[in-house]
């Protein structure tokens, strides 16, 4: 399953929903990995790695997120970036993402 | 090819290739490209976001903030600036769309910003203003590469914008710049003042001007008819070249009255100065046979740079004109810049009403280290040659006198430091608004000379900003409400034996002359390339025609049937001006 396409539905749990700052830091997170990564909240889909696009998923708490990523990395990043929003997407864009995220 | 007419502000032909300046200020036109330019454009785009960011790493490594929300509004900006999806709809538009880079950013960024600022999410809404923000940060550095290519220009271009700022023009690398063409502006806005003084021809009120060129067109710019060739045909430009010829064997002739003297047929003898803005153009004024400088207008010296000028350069750029003319008049001017236009305004002026608000001496009353520091440098260059020094924008006695006062403590501090200067500099007053005009015999007690600046003495006396194309048409000079204040000026300075010259744009103006001198001025102050024609004008007329002439003005209601007046009379004595 190297290349393959891994997806799962998350629902958001804090009550800011998708709002900047932890959008940034999903942003962050999904732009460390090589796969194409797209979030689907109703009809719209978004590349994960676009602020521009997040920004528009208007995604507010109880949300459900179906994350979709194609590419060597796609198992990977579809684990993290469950993590990230199952763990309530914290808030701040921690010291490592910014690192990463400005690569 | 396509003609477009405007309204000229400078005289002369210049055909050259175009540059475009767009300004982040202000509505961005919709220019095309060509395919061949698609690859550059996009580059420009990428440039941009890449030094965007790199401003942004500046401004937050010196700001050091510590406010979270501050550090959050920087790190959305970055995020996207970094964002490859929002570069992609920009750069896919230019390729489809064929335009500017500029026009490019400021759609596709309103586009988001305004669908954004349709969501029912407050958080989103709010991020309307964050797009706005990212768009003139982009807008910034697109608009800051042309402005700095004109800087350090190599070829010589036309220079083509929405309008012209001081800090603008002060920046041009003006040994390459041939011609200007603005979509706003009047005949007496900055970007005609400039033209005038730097000898080329320019063009205003165009209205969309910037949405009808691209950089990199050819563009024929006639300052004489008032007339724009975006892409001439070869004849076209064939047939300019021939016209600028011929007016060129035209000033040929002028050029060659250097060195006889302003005097008319019936000898009455008269002084012609220059303006000037830059201190090298105090070698034009000689040049084009001007006997001195009749204004020396200093606010270049705020404008450039973007630090409040020292001392020492306030002097040299003194010297450096005053060595042109080491014993001729040099009237230099304080500072005459609205407070928003100070580089060191440390607290931001919102003013409702700026051309009514804390500007010219009144702004200098208010900063007096600003103000000292410039009359120090004046007084230290007054022992060069014949120094005048002039105070701009006097409304009553008490600033005079206020403006004098500070002049003396400037002097006594000199003193102390044994620095030495000429304790009897003439001092001198623009006199450009009607309070002033209505108490001249009071002021004329308490100065050596009064300068006619008729530029603001029309605006603030007909109530009409020069600038706004809606109510241009009632700003003139032949109006009789500002003939009357001129006159009573007139007599006022000459009752009290004081100098008065004529400053203003109207000195320049061939159709006006010999209503000035009917009306008793002696000396005029005007732009350097207009000396030789306004002394032919004075050696062709008598002083009896003239007072004829101003006789007959005094008995007319209208401007209009003024103007046409003066305008046949002049076409009389010289056809080939008008």
């Amino acid at each position: 399953m190297k290349d393959g396409a891994h997806e799962v539905t998350v629902e958001i749990k804090n009550a800011d929903g998708l709002h900047m700052r932890p959008a940034m830091h999903f942003v962050d997170v999904a732009s460390t990995f090589k796969s194409d990564i797209q979030v689907t909240h109703g009809d719209t889909t978004a590349d994960a790695k676009s602020i521009m696009q997040m920004t528009m998923l208007a995604a507010a708490c109880g949300a459900h997120l179906t994350i979709r990523a194609r590419g060597p990395d796609a198992a990977q990043a579809i684990e993290v970036l469950r993590e990230v929003v199952e763990q309530g997407l914290s808030g701040e864009p921690s010291q490592a993402a910014d690192e990463r995220g400005d690569g | 090819m396509e003609i477009r007419k405007g309204i000229p502000v400078s005289p002369g032909i210049a055909i050259a290739e175009a540059v475009v300046l767009d300004s982040k200020d202000w509505r961005i036109p919709r220019r095309a490209i060509l395919p061949s330019q698609r690859d550059a454009e996009v580059q420009r785009v990428h440039q941009a976001f890449t030094d965007a960011l790199k401003t942004l790493d500046t401004i937050e490594d010196r700001q050091t903030v510590d406010a979270r929300s501050i550090k959050d509004i920087f790190a959305v900006h970055r995020r996207f600036l970094q964002d490859s999806s929002l570069r992609r709809r920009i750069t896919q538009y230019i390729t489809d769309e064929l335009v500017t880079a500029e026009y490019a950013v400021s759609t596709i960024l309103r586009d988001v910003a305004m669908h954004f600022a349709s969501f029912k999410d407050r958080y989103i809404r709010e991020r309307a203003a964050d797009i706005y923000d990212i768009q003139r940060r982009l807008l910034e550095q697109l608009v800051g590469r042309v402005t700095a290519e004109v800087e350090h220009l190599e070829r010589e271009v036309v220079v083509i914008a929405h309008d012209l700022t001081p800090t603008q023009t002060a920046s041009f690398n003006k040994t390459y710049v041939r011609g200007f063409a603005t979509d706003a502006g009047g005949r007496t806005s900055h970007t005609a003042i400039v033209a005038r003084s730097l000898g080329i021809p320019a063009v205003v009120a165009l209205e969309d001007i910037t949405s009808h060129v691209t950089t990199e067109s050819t563009v024929i710019i006639d300052g004489n008819r008032g007339v724009v060739v975006v892409d001439p045909d070869e004849a076209t430009i064939q047939e300019y070249r021939d016209y600028a010829e011929r007016l060129h064997r035209f000033e040929t002739r002028l050029v060659a009255l250097r060195d006889e003297p302003a005097v008319t047929r019936d000898g009455v003898h008269l002084t012609l100065l220059g303006n000037i803005e830059f201190p090298e153009e105090a070698a034009l004024v000689k040049e084009r046979g001007g006997e001195g400088i009749g204004l020396y207008r200093t606010e270049f010296l705020y404008l450039y740079g973007g630090t409040e000028p020292t001392e020492e350069d306030h002097y040299h750029a003194y010297a450096q004109a005053v060595q042109a003319f080491p014993d001729r008049p040099v009237v230099i001017r304080t500072m005459d810049l609205g407070a928003d236009k100070v580089p060191s305004t440390q607290r931001p002026y919102r003013e409702p009403n700026p051309v009514l608000g804390l500007r010219s001496i009144r702004y200098c009353l208010h900063h007096l280290s600003l103000f000292k520091t410039q009359l120090r440098a004046i007084l230290r260059a007054s022992v060069l040659g014949d120094v005048h020094i002039m105070f701009p924008l006097i409304t009553n006695l008490q600033e005079l006198r206020q403006a004098r006062m500070i002049l003396r403590d400037v002097m006594e501090d000199l003193d102390e430091e044994a620095v030495s200067y000429n304790p009897s500099m003439p001092v001198g007053i623009m006199v450009e608004t009607p309070s002033a005009a209505l108490t001249a015999s009071m002021l004329a007690m308490h100065c050596d000379f009064f300068s006619i600046g008729t530029n603001d003495l029309i605006q603030y006396t007909l109530a009409v900003d020069r600038a706004n194309e809606y109510v241009s048409s009632l700003y003139s000079f032949a109006d009789p409400a500002v003939l009357g204040l001129l006159r009573h000026v007139i007599h006022d300075a000459n009752k009290a034996k004081i100098g008065l010259t004529v400053c203003g744009e109207i000195a320049s103006e061939p159709e006006y002359i010999m209503l000035l001198l009917g009306m008793g001025v002696r000396t005029l102050s005007l732009a350097p390339p207009m000396l030789p024609e306004v002394k032919q004008i004075v050696r062709s007329v008598t002083i009896e025609d003239c007072n004829d002439v101003a006789r007959r003005v005094t008995a007319m209601e209208a401007q209009r049937q003024i103007k046409n007046f003066v305008r046949a009379a002049a076409a009389k004595i010289l056809p080939e001006a008008f």
